[in-house]
C-alpha cells in the first residue's frame, strides 16, 4: 500500500533477528526511500492484534544502528585481539569454502561443529549446511540443551506430539470462536509471561485471559506481576519443580480428582509391569508367549481373568470386549516357564505417588502442605484447566522425570487436546522450518557420518529424539580429541561467550582453540570477536523467510536492504551450494517452495496472503485429534507412541534404561545434597530470568531500550541484604567455586530470603572489545558461576537456575 | 468542546514499555528523556501481608494525545500498541460509560 507522503506500507510478520524473540506477531512497516522509517503492530494478525513490544517498537534503531556490521570482516591480528579489515562477500565465500574444505579433507567433515542459538528463523538454514558440508555436529551449546528440548522430548515420548496452552491461537477469531473455551483456571509454571513471549507464545494472551474471567495458579520462586495477580501463587524452592508436580498427583489420585475415562481408556494405565530382580519391566507379548512381538503389552481383562494381548500395530486388543484391570496384582506363568508376579501401570503409579505426600513435598519444596492440596484441587478440579510451563522444568538435571510429571497432569485430568485445555501443537500445515529429528531436516546424511553425532552414544534420547550433538560432550571433545579431533566452527545466531554457554572460560578457550571459525550475527559481540571470518547477517526486515510454528504458516518478507547484509538462510544455501555436488536448490524461493509443498502452495502464494491458518479437520489443527485418528501415521485413533497410548509407565525410558515413571532427585548443589558447600554459600543463585527490554544477550546497544535498565541487577530480598549489610543499588559481588561477578544489588521483596536471581545475556557494546575485556563480559556474566558438564541423565538439564553462592558488598 | 481523555485500566497494566516505545518511535524522540507517558512501578505489601505489583503509565507535558494520529482516524501510538490493551482513548463522556465495573482505573484529561 503506497500513500500519497510516498511511504508504502507493507504487511509481514516476526522471526529475529530484531526483536529477538520466537516471533509470530504481524507488523507494517512504513518504509520510504528504501528505509524503514516506522513498525506498528499489524491489527488484522490474529497473534498480536495489533499490539507490539518494545524491542519490535525499536527496530528502526535496530537497523541503522552504526555498530551494525554492514561488510564482512576477515581477521587480521590475533585471535581476540580485535583487529579485523572489511573483505566482500566473494572473497569471504572463498576463504570460508577454501579453509573448510581443507578441514573436510584432513580431518573429516564431523570435525566442524554448526553452532547455533535459542530457538529462532535458524534451525532448518544451519542443519542443511550442517549436512551439505557432510557434519553431523548440527549443535545448541546451552549445557544438557535445557531450553524446552527435555521438555519437547518428554511430551514427544509420552503423548507422541508436543502440547502447549491453547490460547486460541489456531482459530482466526480467537477468543470468539465458537469452538474455543476459556481455561478456567491457567497454571503458569515456572515463567514470567509478560516479559517473555516463549516458544511460539504471546506473553499477553494470558492479561486476554485474565479478562474474560481465568484464574491464575502461579509456581514462581519470585512473586512477580502475574503472580500477584494469581488466586494462588506457590513460592517453590529452584529445582524442586517434579516434587511439586508429584506432591498434586499425590493429592489428584487421593481425592479422585483424575478422569477415569481417558485414563482408561487413552493411557497405558492398565498394561502390566513385571517385577523383576533386576528392576520392572513392561509385560510385553514376547514374555507371554514365546514368538511374541516385542511391541505388543498385556493386559488383565477384568471379566474373564485372562492375561489379553494389546496388539500395538492394529491398535486393539487380540480379543474384543476386552475390559482391562485399571488396579492390581496378579501371577502368571511366562514363555521360558518361569513364573511371575505383575501389577498394572495404574496400581504401580499409585504406589509411586503415594510417596509425595503433602507435608513430605512441602519439606523439599518449601511451599506450605495446605497450598499443596489447594494448588492441586484448584488445577484438577477446573474445567477446561490449562497448564503452561517455562525455562526451570528444562535447566534442572531432573529435567526427565520432571517433564514427566508436569506433562501427566493435564493427561491424568483429561485436559489434552481440549479447547481450553493443552492442545497438540504441530507446525502448521505441517511445513517443517525447523527440525527437531533428522528426518525433518532439508538434507540427510549418509549413516556412516550420522552415527558420529557427538553424545548420541552416550545418550539415548540424543541419539533416538533430536538432531543435535549434545554440548557438554562437545566442549570436553574439543579439549580431549577423543574419539576424534575437532578442527572448526560456525556460529550462527549465537553468543556463546555471553549468554548459552556455561563456564564461558572454557567455550573462549576452545573457540580460540580451533583452526578456523566464522561467526554470523548483525553486531560484534564477544564471540564474534574471538572468531576468523565474521559475515553480517539481516534482520527479519531485510530478508524473505517462512514460519510454522505452531500457527499460523507465515511469511516474512524482505522490506529493504541495509549495507550488504544478507539473510542467514541466503548465506547458508550460498555455502551449501559450494560444499555439496548436486545441491538441490537453486535459490532460496526454490527451497521455500519445496518446503510449502505439503500446505499445497508456493512462497509465492503465502507472501500474497502472509498468513494462514491450518483448515479444519487437518492434523494440525485441534481438537480432540486421537479420537479422529488424526494423529498417527497409520490414521487409527490413538497417539504416536509406541504403544499408542498416552504412556504413564514410558516403554521410551525403559529402553533408555532411565527410570519410567517421575520421581524428585534433589538439585546437584543444594542445601540437601552438599551441606558442605551450602555452609560456605548459603544463597540459592537462580539467574535467566527474563528482561523485558532485551532478549537475552541482544539489544543492549538500543538506546530505547537500554535506557529501560543500564546495568545488569542481582534481585536480593531486603532483609537478607540488610544482614550482609548491602544498600540498594549497591555493587555487589556474587561468588562460588567456579567464579565471581559483581553487579548492582536490586533488593526486592519479590524473592524469597534465601533466593537471588542473577540476570543472564550481559554484556556491555560500549566497553572495549578485544581481550581481554570482550565489552566487559568477564565482569558480570552469571554463567561463570555455572558448571558444564553437569547434564542430567539422559544428556538434558543442567543445574543452571539451581546453583548457591554467597553474595557480598564490592570493595571500592 | 469535548474534553478528551485517557482510560487507564490499570489493574492489567504488566509494566511492559510498550507504550514508551511507540511514542518514542512516534516522535523520533531520544533516549535518556521522558516521552509523553512513563511507566510507574509500586510494588505494594498489603495488610494481609500480600504483595502486590501496580504499574500505572503516567502521562507527561510532552504528550499530544497524539493529535496528528488521532485526526487521521488512528489511535495514538501508545494505545495502539499497548500490550495489555488498558489504554482507551476518546472523549471524557464517552469514557466515564466505559469505567471498569469491579476495579480501580484512571481517567486521564485533557482540554
Amino acid at each position: 500500500m503506497s500513500r500519497k507522503d510516498g511511504v508504502t506500507i507493507i504487511k509481514t510478520t516476526t522471526w529475529s533477528p530484531g526483536p529477538g524473540c520466537h516471533g509470530g506477531c504481524g507488523v507494517l512497516v512504513h518504509v520510504k526511500d528504501n528505509k524503514v522509517i516506522k513498525v506498528e503492530g499489524d491489527p488484522d494478525h490474529p497473534w498480536n492484534q495489533g499490539r507490539l513490544c518494545s524491542r519490535c517498537l525499536s527496530m528502526t534503531q535496530y537497523m541503522y544502528h552504526p555498530d551494525r556490521l554492514k561488510t564482512p570482516l576477515k581477521r587480521v591480528g590475533k585471535k581476540g585481539e580485535g583487529k579485523f579489515v572489511p573483505i566482500s562477500w566473494d572473497e569471504a565465500f572463498d576463504l570460508i569454502e577454501e579453509k573448510m574444505k581443507k578441514i573436510r579433507k584432513d580431518h573429516g567433515p564431523e570435525s566442524v561443529i554448526f553452532h547455533q542459538g535459542t530457538g529462532r528463523d535458524i534451525g532448518g538454514w544451519i542443519s542443511m549446511l550442517a549436512y551439505a558440508y557432510g557434519s553431523p555436529n548440527w549443535m545448541f551449546g546451552l549445557s544438557g540443551i535445557s531450553c524446552y528440548t527435555p521438555r519437547l522430548m518428554m511430551m514427544s515420548i509420552t503423548q507422541g506430539d508436543f502440547a502447549v496452552v491453547d490460547a486460541s491461537q489456531w482459530h482466526e477469531k480467537r477468543y470468539d470462536d465458537p469452538e474455543y473455551k476459556i481455561p478456567e483456571t491457567v497454571t503458569i509454571w515456572g515463567q514470567n509471561l509478560p516479559a517473555t513471549c516463549p516458544d511460539g507464545f504471546f506473553g499477553h494472551w494470558y492479561v486476554d485471559l485474565m479478562k474474560r474471567g481465568t484464574q491464575l495458579l502461579v509456581i514462581d520462586p519470585r512473586c512477580t506481576w502475574i503472580a500477584s495477580r494469581a488466586k494462588l501463587w506457590l513460592q517453590l524452592r529452584p529445582g524442586t519443580d517434579a516434587a511439586l508436580a508429584l506432591g498434586f498427583i499425590h493429592v489428584i489420585l487421593k481425592e479422585n480428582l483424575w478422569d477415569q475415562s481417558f485414563v482408561e481408556k487413552w493411557t497405558n494405565a492398565p498394561f502390566l509391569v513385571m517385577e523383576k530382580a533386576a528392576g520392572p519391566a513392561l509385560l510385553r507379548e514376547s514374555h507371554l508367549r514365546s514368538g511374541g512381538s516385542d511391541e505388543n503389552f498385556v493386559v488383565h481383562d477384568a471379566a474373564s481373568g485372562d492375561f489379553v494381548v494389546w496388539d500395538s500395530k492394529d491398535q486393539s486388543y487380540e480379543q474384543p470386549d476386552t475390559t482391562p484391570s485399571l488396579t492390581g496384582a496378579f501371577s502368571l506363568t511366562l514363555a521360558d516357564g518361569s513364573s511371575a508376579t505383575v501389577k498394572t501401570v495404574w496400581t504401580r503409579y499409585q504406589e509411586n505417588a503415594a510417596d509425595y505426600t503433602p507435608e513430605k513435598v512441602s519439606e523439599i519444596t518449601w511451599v506450605p502442605a495446605d497450598k499443596i492440596i489447594q494448588g492441586a484441587r484448584m488445577y484438577a478440579k477446573s474445567a477446561p484447566s490449562a497448564l503452561h510451563w517455562g525455562l526451570p522444568i528444562d535447566t534442572i538435571p531432573s529435567t526427565i522425570p520432571t517433564s514427566q510429571a508436569i506433562n501427566h497432569l493435564w493427561c491424568m485430568t483429561g485436559n489434552l487436546d481440549i479447547p481450553g485445555g493443552n492442545a497438540i501443537a504441530r507446525y502448521a500445515c505441517d511445513v517443517v522450518t525447523y527440525p527437531y529429528h533428522a528426518g525433518g531436516a532439508i538434507l540427510s546424511l549418509p549413516d556412516e557420518v550420522a552415527k558420529k553425532r557427538i553424545g548420541m552414544n552416550d545418550y539415548g534420547p540424543i541419539k533416538d529424539f533430536r538432531a543435535w550433538a549434545q554440548p557438554d560432550k562437545v566442549l570436553e571433545q574439543i579439549f580431549s580429541g577423543d574419539p576424534y579431533e575437532i578442527k572448526g566452527m560456525w556460529i550462527q545466531t549465537a553468543n556463546p561467550i555471553a549468554c548459552t554457554g556455561m563456564e564461558p572460560g572454557k567455550w573462549r578457550d576452545a573457540i580460540k582453540k580451533l583452526d578456523f571459525t566464522v561467526c554470523v550475527d548483525l553486531f560484534m559481540t564477544p564471540t564474534a570477536m574471538l572468531c576468523d571470518v565474521i559475515l553480517p547477517a539481516a534482520s527479519f526486515l531485510e530478508k524473505d523467510s517462512l514460519k510454522a510454528w505452531w500457527v499460523p504458516l507465515q511469511a516474512i518478507k524482505k522490506t529493504v536492504d541495509v549495507a550488504e547484509c544478507k539473510s542467514d538462510i541466503e548465506i547458508n544455501l550460498e555455502l551449501s551450494k559450494r560444499f555439496m555436488k548436486d545441491f538441490p536448490y537453486e535459490s532460496v524461493h526454490d527451497l521455500f517452495d519445496s518446503l510449502l509443498a505439503s500446505a499445497g502452495m508456493t512462497y509465492k502464494d503465502l507472501q500474497e496472503k502472509t498468513w494462514i491458518m491450518p483448515p479444519d479437520g487437518h492434523p494440525s489443527k485441534p481438537y480432540s485429534r486421537h479420537e479422529k485418528g488424526l494423529l498417527r501415521p497409520d490414521g487409527k485413533p490413538g497417539f504416536r507412541t509406541p504403544s499408542g497410548k498416552v504412556e504413564l509407565y514410558s516403554s521410551w525410558l525403559e529402553k533408555w534404561e532411565l527410570a519410567p515413571m517421575p520421581y524428585h532427585e534433589e538439585p546437584p548443589y543444594s542445601p540437601v545434597s552438599t551441606p558442605d558447600l551450602f555452609k560456605k554459600y548459603p544463597l540459592i543463585l537462580c539467574t535467566g530470568r527474563r528482561m523485558g527490554p532485551f532478549f537475552h544477550s541482544e539489544h543492549r546497544q538500543i538506546p530505547w531500550l537500554r535506557e529501560q535498565q543500564k546495568e545488569p541487577v542481582l534481585e536480593i530480598h531486603p532483609d537478607t541484604a540488610e544482614k550482609l549489610g548491602i544498600n540498594n543499588g549497591e555493587k555487589v559481588c556474587v561468588e562460588n567455586w567456579l567464579g565471581k561477578i559483581t553487579v548492582t544489588a536490586l533488593t526486592t521483596p519479590i524473592i524469597h530470603p534465601d533466593v537471588v536471581m542473577a540476570e543472564h545475556g550481559w554484556w556491555f557494546p560500549e566497553k572495549e572489545g578485544a581481550e581481554p575485556s570482550l565489552f566487559g563480559v568477564w565482569d558480570v556474566n552469571v554463567n561463570q558461576l555455572i558448571p558444564m558438564s553437569n547434564e542430567g541423565k539422559g544428556g538434558l538439564g543442567a543445574p543452571i537456575k539451581s546453583m548457591l553462592c554467597r553474595v557480598y558488598k564490592a570493595k571500592g | 468542546m469535548s474534553t478528551y481523555a485517557m482510560l487507564i485500566d490499570y489493574e492489567y497494566c504488566t509494566g511492559c514499555k510498550s507504550c514508551e516505545v511507540a511514542c518514542k518511535q512516534e516522535y523520533h524522540r531520544p533516549a535518556g528523556r521522558a516521552g509523553g507517558v512513563e511507566v510507574q512501578e509500586f510494588i505494594h505489601r498489603l495488610p494481609n501481608d500480600q504483595l502486590f505489583i501496580t504499574y500505572i503509565p503516567t502521562f507527561t507535558r510532552a504528550c499530544v494525545f497524539c493529535a496528528g494520529r488521532v485526526k487521521q482516524g488512528m489511535a495514538p501510538a501508545c494505545v495502539k500498541h499497548c500490550m495489555a490493551n488498558i489504554l482507551t482513548f476518546g472523549k471524557l463522556e464517552d469514557l466515564q460509560q466505559q469505567l471498569p465495573e469491579k476495579r480501580k482505573a484512571i481517567l486521564w484529561t485533557k482540554g
